[in-house]
Order: C-alpha cells, then sequence, then structure tokens
C-alpha cells in the first residue's frame, strides 16, 4: 500500500470526473486559440520580410484597413463567446459537483496536524467509533462526507484522483465529499504551505469492496491485544513507563494521549509518518530511532532507547496490526 | 562615475544581497544530541520532602535554549500538549502557583526549573523524568522563563492565534520584568513573605 497514483487525469469517482471534464474543455480552446494567435504572429513577423526592407506605408490603403477592422472585430467578438462559454461550462460542473453532495452519506472526520493526519469514523455509537491516521479507507461507491478541520495551521486535503483540493483552516469547519467508483489506493498530501515537513505530509486512500471495508473497520474497533511472550510484555512495558505514552494512544492500554497518531492498528497501514517510510519492522526501527533525522523538525523528539528496548519495542508493535 | 565602476558596485550589491538572503536568524536544533544532554541540569536535590530554600541556583545560563525563539515556541506547544495547563493555566496558576509571576519556590535559574520538573515536587508537582526527553524539558524550563518575562523580548514565542489568557510574551508589561535582586532567595536565606505580584 505504498504506491497508489496521484493524478487528477485519472478520476476514480464522480468529482473527479466533472472536474476532469471542465479541465479539458479548457485545456483543448485554449490550446486552438493559443495556436491560432501564434500562427498570426508568425504571419505578421514573416509579412514584414516578405514586402522588402522598405518600410510600411504608414497610411494604409482604405480597402485593407476595413478588412483589417472587420477581422479584429470578429476575433474579439468570438474572444467574448469563448469566455462566456467558459463562464457557463464552469457554472454547470458546479451544480454537478453541488449534486453529487445530495443523499445519503457516511461522515468521517479529518483532522490535520503538523504533519499527519488524523482520521476518525464517525458514528452514532461513540463506541463505535474507530480513529486512525494517514490512511482513510472507504467502501466502493458510496458518497462520503468529510468534515475537514486543523488543530494548528492551514492545511489543504488534495487526493487528485477523487476531487480537487480543500483547505483545513485552524478554527473552521470545511467540507469536502468524495465518492470512489472503483476499488484501489491513491495518494494525497497536503497541498498548502504548513511548515517545514508540508513535502512529508502525504496520506493513503483505500478504496475496497463494501464487505472488506466492513471487516477492516471492525478489526480497527479492537482494542490491542494482550502481548503473548516475554519480548512483547517488555516492550509494553518500555512503551508505557518511557516518553512515547505522553503523546501515543494504544487502546486496551494505559496510553491515551491525543497528541500524536493513533498507534492501536500501526502495523496494519501501509506507511508510517504519513507517507514517509514504508512500514515494515526495519522502517519503524530507524524511525523510532531517530525521527529527526528522517523528518526534521517534525513532533516526535529523539528518545533514548537502551538497545535492548528498541529490540523488545519493536516486538511490541508488531503486535499491533 | 565610470561605466565598469558602477558595474562592479551593482554586481558587489547583487552578491551582497543574495549571500545576506541565506543568512538565518538562528540556529534550529532539531537532534540535540542525547549524550550531550546527559551532563547538563545539576540535578540539585533539595533534600527532605518540603518546600523549603530553592535549590542553589547554577550559574548556567543555557542561551541555546532560553535565547532561542524555536525552542521556547517549542516549549510553549508542549506546556499545551503535556497538560501543564491543567495545572497551571497558562501562567496564572489554580492548583498549581502561577508561573508569569516573580515568586519561585524553587528559584527560577534553568538548571532549578529542570530540576522541578525532572524530579517533581511536594504537593502535587508530579515529576517527569524518562517522560519528557531532556531537550524538550530544556524546551519547557526557557517557555517557564518566558512567562515570567525572563527571556528577550526578541526570543518570545509568537503569540497566540486564539484568544490569549495572559499578556503576550512579548509585551513590556511592568509586571514581567524580571525580579530585582533578592526576591529570589539565595541558599540559606529565609523565603520572603509573601508578597503578591509587583
Amino acid at each position: 500500500m505504498t504506491g497508489g497514483s496521484q493524478s487528477a487525469l485519472d478520476p476514480a469517482g464522480p468529482f473527479a470526473g466533472h472536474i476532469l471534464e471542465l479541465f479539458w474543455l479548457f485545456t483543448i480552446v485554449c490550446a486552438v486559440v493559443w495556436l491560432a494567435v501564434v500562427a498570426v504572429l508568425l504571419a505578421a513577423i514573416g509579412r514584414r520580410r516578405w514586402a522588402g526592407d522598405a518600410l510600411p506605408d504608414p497610411r494604409p490603403a482604405p480597402e485593407a484597413e476595413r478588412r483589417l477592422g472587420r477581422v479584429v472585430g470578429a476575433a474579439v467578438a468570438l474572444t467574448v463567446v469563448i469566455l462566456f462559454g467558459f463562464l457557463i461550462a464552469s457554472y454547470l460542473t458546479d451544480r454537478q459537483l453541488l449534486a453529487g453532495q445530495q443523499g445519503e452519506t457516511r461522515t468521517i472526520h479529518l483532522t490535520a496536524h503538523q504533519w499527519w493526519w488524523e482520521i476518525s469514523y464517525e458514528d452514532g455509537n461513540p463506541s463505535r467509533r474507530v480513529t486512525t491516521a494517514n490512511e482513510l479507507h472507504l467502501p466502493v461507491g458510496e458518497k462520503i462526507h468529510i468534515r475537514l478541520s486543523s488543530t494548528d495551521v492551514i492545511h489543504s486535503f488534495w487526493v487528485p484522483n477523487l476531487h480537487g483540493k480543500q483547505d483545513l483552516i485552524p478554527g473552521v469547519e470545511n467540507h469536502i465529499y468524495l465518492q470512489a467508483d472503483e476499488p484501489g489506493v491513491w495518494r494525497g498530501q497536503c497541498a498548502e504551505f504548513c511548515g517545514f515537513q508540508h513535502a512529508h505530509m502525504a496520506l493513503h486512500v483505500v478504496v475496497e469492496d463494501k464487505d472488506a471495508f466492513e471487516r477492516w473497520k471492525a478489526a480497527q474497533l479492537q482494542p490491542a491485544p494482550e502481548p503473548a511472550g516475554d519480548l512483547e510484555k517488555r516492550g509494553r512495558d518500555v512503551f508505557l513507563s518511557g516518553p512515547c505514552v505522553m503523546c501515543h494512544r494504544i487502546s486496551g492500554t494505559e496510553a491515551g494521549a491525543t497528541a500524536g497518531p493513533d498507534l492501536t492498528h500501526l502495523r496494519s497501514r501501509g506507511t508510517i509518518a504519513a507517507g514517509t517510510l514504508p512500514n515494515t519492522r526495519e522502517h519503524l526501527a530507524a524511525w523510532i530511532a531517530d525521527p529527526q533525522a528522517i523528518k526534521p523538525g517534525n513532533r516526535m523528539p529523539l528518545t533514548r532507547l537502551e538497545p535492548g528496548d528498541l529490540e523488545a519495542l519493536l516486538a511490541y508493535l508488531e503486535t499491533l496490526r | 562615475m565610470s561605466d565598469a565602476a558602477r558595474k562592479v558596485i551593482l554586481g558587489t550589491m547583487l552578491l551582497a544581497t543574495l549571500a545576506l538572503a541565506a543568512c538565518d536568524r538562528e540556529e534550529r536544533d532539531y537532534r540535540p544530541d542525547p549524550a550531550a544532554e546527559r551532563g547538563k541540569g545539576a540535578i540539585v536535590v533539595s533534600g527532605g520532602l518540603y518546600a523549603g530554600p530553592s535549590s542553589p541556583p547554577s550559574d548556567d545560563a543555557y542561551p541555546e535554549y532560553t535565547e532561542n525563539a524555536y525552542h521556547v515556541a517549542e516549549g510553549k506547544r508542549l506546556f499545551q500538549w503535556f497538560n501543564c495547563v491543567g495545572c497551571h493555566s497558562n501562567g496564572g496558576g489554580g492548583m498549581g502557583p502561577p508561573l508569569m509571576d516573580d515568586q519561585w519556590i524553587y528559584g527560577n535559574a534553568p538548571a532549578n526549573i529542570y530540576a522541578t520538573i525532572t524530579e517533581g515536587r511536594p504537593n502535587g508537582m508530579p515529576s517527569f523524568r524518562q517522560k519528557i526527553p531532556e531537550p524538550q524539558v530544556w524546551q519547557l524550563v526557557a517557555y517557564v522563563r518566558s512567562m515570567s518575562g525572563l527571556v528577550r523580548k526578541d526570543v518570545a514565542p509568537g503569540r497566540n492565534d486564539d484568544m490569549n489568557a495572559r499578556p503576550a510574551e512579548q509585551s513590556v508589561s511592568p509586571l514581567l520584568q524580571p525580579p530585582p535582586p533578592g526576591a529570589v532567595p539565595a541558599p540559606g536565606d529565609q523565603p520572603p513573605a509573601s508578597t503578591g505580584t509587583r
């Protein structure tokens, strides 16, 4: 799940599809206009040379002047018509996007932090709410309503295969609607400069069929299992007695802090550090040992771990699936 | 002036502008060396679990933290994250003593505040040893000092975007002047009678 295309030219849902249609209309019409303008420009440059080196007569013949006037008038009229056409097309696309928002939706609350995404699946029953980080799972074909908020600075949610950009502004709740019509993994990223690690703030959208999605959600609702072996137990002690517990939450333990990402199902995700590294044991070890070397300035500090502790901690984190 | 002289001067000015644009206002140390941090912070235990004279003040000022706006700003963030506001509010105190006044039970030198956070204190201050990594404790130390007006104005963290519960750290309110000599008791002195904030 570290791959995933990130392209607005490959829509995976109706919203991105409408936007892409508008994009092609603008691009093709403007390309034709541009080619016409360049052709006329080249003709104007070239004509002087054809007429020889003598300067053109500043008093052109009346017939040529009338013809030129008609041509310019026609071009201006055509420009106005094209611009009005763009306006109408843009308005119609907006209406299509708005129409797509109507109806029953599932609501997800996405909170942007510097520099990771907190994802919370809402539910009328509080015990069925799922909190995860950096990986958004969606069922195919369902309309999703995402409430966007931010805890610090302005970020922007951008998954080009599914929709355009929408800012997450502290103090304001924005909304975006998504619908993915084919299963797959798509990559998105933060699209508003938000600080030193803005470039390493990606998220992955995993779209799967309804059964797979419900299984995933049910698994995410489970608390972390009791560790079986001694090494894993020691790892849990390292986690709970060290700095980890000041920022991270593992459901099923006493760790309940919400400043950092929820780690209850850490190893079920495809990437760590908001898409910066693939989620493997080795990368996790490198991340824990020195997060500042990989993502300098991010909010996870260097922690002094004895070598044996790191081994135990990794064994414990391995059980968080 | 001659054409050549003008070109030389303009070229030099351009190069100077480009060079100056590369100057940083201050160093931002994202990875303080853990081994180097180990030796810092004279952990001075006051002896006995009672509030008494402050720990002996140390001469170290730790300017890499207390004169660095980035570290003070990080301390401001951590003050919220680690729930120091739960007892100290935004410096005004509550269950815990105020931090924005000039009364320091255990001293206001950076090493004293470091010891307070790391060891805990009687009557409710928890010990954060091994829970908060040392460089982050120093960031909190720098921020606590800024709340009491003990850091330079240009080093103060950014103002809040939301409502400020206290004067901004950059403000020049007379309440936030550094304490006069004698307000912080030297070791062996009787603690001063409480007179409230100036």
